[in-house]
């Protein structure tokens, strides 16, 4: 097929580079209210009734959202072969963990009102809750260890290696930057999942949600901040050296990677790209404002553009870098030699022009049937509620 | 190479997707079954099959929920444990992967919420719609995964590149329409038709025996033997497909299968028991059919059909052309561009067979220094275990032949004896509700244990495919899936266990209503409106 020719090397990497990030963040903006509201379940209901209004706000549409992530796994070992290699072993325990919370998730939704014990249906609540945090938490968590570098390395065959012992896998990502960036993560779910529930519920639901919101809002953004002050003085980025080729076949160590200064020269490089953590920023001001002073539709979109803001200004502080190597620098992953071979990523990027838009399509459909407040009344009336 | 980590990856692997391919068929099956009932209410405007719909429905909502929970897994794992294999094929496997996500799990997982919620939101038709949905999503799921798994049976469309040291497409056109992973594909959704066939029988059968739910169940009976028997033969006829096809893709899997030790002159006998021995090289208490392997096998009388014996010795010739390649690879890795046309030339010639040198990493690090007694040793290992292969397949063919009786049975009492099921048929209906799940458990074990020492046949070995994990990382999640796992399917089967025991919400006094109206409508009587309009009040 010489049909692949028509989009260059390069400019499929840099399509998919930016494609990845789009999941990532389709998967933040909807999956993430999921596990916000996850999170939030045991304290903003606090009766029975209550709590089903806060899981009948998600109940049906979370199942559609989680194909963000599952797609999202999908798009990188498509796209990014060496990326899903490397790095879902090299955070071995660490996906573990997110997988079983992950896995309690569409087993708490399904089973947790089909039995009357309260015990039961409030063992499922929490698991809704670690279902929720866990993820979130953990999510953030790898954004702070890729930002320092992941200590693997590449032999002659590109087989990874890991330094370190087993647990020093799990223990050694839980450092102090890490924690940060992971509590971010956290707080910024979380606060996106009040504004949904502040959008879906009423009544004293949607009252404790604000409050919740209001609360991790500002942590996120005092969090932000000072992982920015953090990145700005304390950690040591990576810079490509030599000739860069873009078009070269995928293997990371024809590439020369030293550590840089920091990673923030980045925008001295393209002052353009601080539009990224301004919009993160504003986002998430806005959504606590909006919280404050009740307001609904806008609040949940702004929201949204804080995620955007935020996840796009990790992508584009790092470009071209995917993952950096803290144990072996020449092996770190970047743009220009971790992708999938030319045909490839052409083929999916038809694939993904063709099926994306009719995606979003009838997913705003279902949005549109399920529009509107759930109320005690729905819950309490319904067989089908969860 | 430390086997401890090879054997703990493949065990892992085994347990989870073989987990998670208990509740695949039955979503795969029900999806389809529910949205024909809906169809027919749809038609009908009975509310009879609105309730079996909503019956079938929950049932098929337990189920799916761990079907989701478990497939999780599965997305991720590749990365997890097998770093190797997702590396070195990555530019061919991820395309599928990524696809079944665009295609089918978005539209499944978009659609199913609404299933549920939409009952009161939707028109019928609507409704009816977003039932076909989520049946199509499902079923094309398994669409791009047989499309995954058959490209590792029989690598199409792809070739290796020394640059990259991986494998990287060609062709995607040949990756998606392997003639393999086609025929797996129909084999496999025939397979969930029947296992939900089977299960809507037996669910069924057993509300007859204890004479609940009559109505409900005699028509569910009906809709599940003729969709079971069409589909029990479909799962038969591909799965010879499926063996035409490994003829010639998988011939060692094929002879393995059949304990074909020498190549019979053409055509064939089939062994229909008997006990390979894999030191003797024989399998002893032989039963032969005449004629019968040429057949299946070739669908020609004169076509040889290669015993294990010859496969071996060519093994072992692969190997040493393996080397030759290997030894070329490693010089244009060291020179890339500058290596000489005729090392290039030599590692074309020999790189269809550059996955049998790696089979020798297990012994040496470097294939090129192996020995002869570890070049016998990597022949050896071509071969895999053919005593389970052999009796696994035979017991699978045999449950899958009972399948076509039983659904035969009970469509001619369905059609031909005015619903009228004998008891002793009934017991066995719900006795043989497990049955198709073994079956389905079975069918995988030939496939993917067949194709030992390889994760892609022929092109990159088992030994090779993993991850860089210590014994301890791989002991610690073992146990969590296993207890995890275990925990959510007892809880899954009570649950669907007692919403069984529950049984359908019927509402006899709305069925009794639409009778009435039904019978005024056919009758025309207008007279019957005011006793309807009474009977309302």
């Amino acid at each position: 097929m010489i049909l692949h020719e028509l989009i260059s090397y390069d400019v499929l990497r840099v399509i998919w580079w930016a494609l990845l990030g789009l999941l990532l963040i389709g998967f933040a903006m909807t999956d993430g209210f999921d596990m916000g509201v996850g999170a939030l379940l045991p304290f903003v209901g606090k009766t029975d009734v209550e709590r089903r209004v806060v899981i009948n706000t998600v109940g049906p549409v979370w199942e559609g959202n989680q194909v963000w992530f599952i797609l999202g796994g999908g798009a990188i070992f498509a796209a990014w072969p060496p990326l899903y290699a490397v790095s879902f072993s090299g955070f071995y325990l660490a996906m573990f963990t997110v997988l079983a919370a992950l896995i309690l998730r569409p087993v708490a939704f399904k089973y947790r009102s089909k039995r009357e014990d309260p015990r039961w249906r409030s063992s499922w609540d929490w698991c809704l809750f670690i279902g929720g945090a866990v993820p979130a938490l953990i999510f953030g968590v790898a954004v702070g260890n890729v930002l320092q570098g992941v200590p693997f390395e590449l032999t002659a065959d590109l087989f990874s290696r890991y330094e370190g012992a087993f647990y020093a896998k799990f223990a050694g990502l839980l450092n102090p930057f890490a924690l940060l960036t992971g509590l971010v993560s956290l707080a910024m779910l979380v606060t996106h999942g009040a504004a949904w529930l502040s959008f879906k519920a009423e009544g004293v639901v949607a009252e404790r949600s604000r409050r919740f919101g209001t609360v991790s809002g500002l942590l996120m953004i005092a969090g932000y901040v000072l992982a920015g002050i953090w990145l700005a003085t304390g950690i040591e980025g990576y810079a490509l050296v030599g000739e860069v080729v873009a078009n070269g076949p995928s293997n990371p160590l024809y590439s020369e990677v030293v550590r840089s200064d920091s990673w923030l020269s980045t925008y001295s490089e393209r002052p353009w790209a601080a539009v990224a953590p301004l919009l993160g920023l504003l986002g998430m001001t806005m959504t606590v404002l909006g919280l404050r002073a009740g307001r609904e539709g806008s609040t949940l979109l702004w929201s949204k553009l804080g995620i955007l803001g935020t996840i796009s200004s990790v992508g584009l502080t790092m470009f071209p870098f995917l993952l950096p190597s803290s144990l072996d620098p020449r092996s770190s992953l970047t743009v220009w030699d971790s992708s999938s071979s030319h045909q490839t990523l052409f083929v999916m990027l038809v694939s993904t022009a063709i099926f994306m838009p009719i995606i979003l399509a009838y997913t705003a459909w279902v949005y549109r049937v399920l529009w509107g407040k759930v109320t005690e009344a729905d819950v309490t009336d319904s067989h089908s509620a969860y | 190479m430390d086997l401890d980590i090879v054997e703990l990856s493949r065990l892992q692997f085994a347990l989870t997707a073989m987990y998670h391919f208990l509740f695949v068929p039955l979503t795969l099956g029900l999806s389809v079954i529910v949205a024909i009932m809906e169809t027919v209410y749809v038609m009908t405007d009975r509310p009879i099959w609105r309730q079996m719909t909503k019956f079938w429905g929950l049932l098929f909502g337990i189920n799916f929920a761990l079907g989701v929970a478990t497939g999780i897994t599965m997305e991720f794992q590749f990365g997890m444990n097998w770093s190797y294999f997702s590396h070195y094929v990555g530019d061919i496997f991820g395309a599928p992967l990524a696809l079944e996500g665009l295609m089918a799990f978005f539209l499944e997982a978009t659609f199913v919420g609404l299933f549920f919620f939409g009952w009161d939101k939707l028109s019928k038709i609507a409704h009816l719609v977003v039932a076909w949905l989520v049946a199509i999503g499902s079923n094309f799921s398994a669409l791009w995964i047989l499309i995954a798994n058959g490209w590792m049976q029989n690598p199409v469309g792809a070739e290796f590149n020394p640059e990259t040291m991986r494998m990287e497409m060609t062709s995607f056109f040949d990756v998606m329409f392997n003639s393999v992973a086609q025929a797996k594909f129909v084999h496999t959704v025939s397979a969930g038709y029947v296992t939900a066939s089977v299960f809507v029988l037996g669910v069924s059968a057993w509300y007859l025996l204890k004479g609940r739910h009559e109505e409900l169940a005699r028509r569910s009976i009906t809709v599940a033997a003729s969709f079971g028997l069409a589909s029990a033969l479909s799962v038969v006829v591909l799965g010879d497909e499926s063996g035409y096809a490994t003829t010639h893709s998988q011939q060692m899997k094929l002879a393995a299968m059949e304990g074909m030790w020498e190549t019979e002159p053409a055509p064939a006998s089939f062994t229909l028991f008997g006990l390979p021995d894999q030191e003797a090289r024989e399998t002893k208490y032989a039963v032969h059919i005449p004629f019968a392997m040429g057949l299946i096998g070739t669908r020609s009388l004169t076509t040889e059909i290669p015993g294990i014996n010859d496969l071996l010795d060519k093994s072992e010739g692969r190997i040493r052309s393996g080397i030759i390649a290997y030894d070329a690879l490693m010089t244009i890795r060291e020179q890339r561009q500058q290596s000489s046309p005729e090392v290039r030339a030599t590692f074309e010639a020999h790189s269809a067979d550059l996955g049998y040198a790696f089979l020798l990493k297990r012994y040496v690090e470097d294939p090129r220094e192996a020995s002869e007694a570890q070049i016998m040793q990597a022949t050896e290992d071509t071969l895999p275990r053919v005593f389970p292969l052999f009796w696994a397949f035979r017991l699978m063919v045999a449950l899958g032949f009972s399948f076509i009786i039983v659904m035969a049975y009970f469509f001619w009492r369905s059609s031909f004896r005015q619903q009228v099921y004998p008891r002793w048929a009934l017991r066995l209906a719900v006795f043989i509700i497990p049955a198709p799940w073994i079956a389905a458990e079975l069918g995988w074990f030939v496939a993917e244990y067949g194709r030992q020492p390889w994760t892609v046949d022929g092109v990159l070995p088992t030994a090779l495919s993993v991850s860089h994990l210590s014994v301890m990382d791989l002991l610690l999640t073992l146990i969590g899936y296993v207890v995890f796992y275990t925990v959510l399917l007892i809880i899954e089967v009570a649950l669907m266990l007692k919403y069984i025991r529950k049984g359908p919400f019927e509402d006899v006094e709305e069925t009794r209503l639409w009778n009435i109206q039904h019978q005024q409508m056919l009758s025309g009587n207008q007279d019957l409106s005011h006793q309807t309009q009474a009977l309302r009040e």
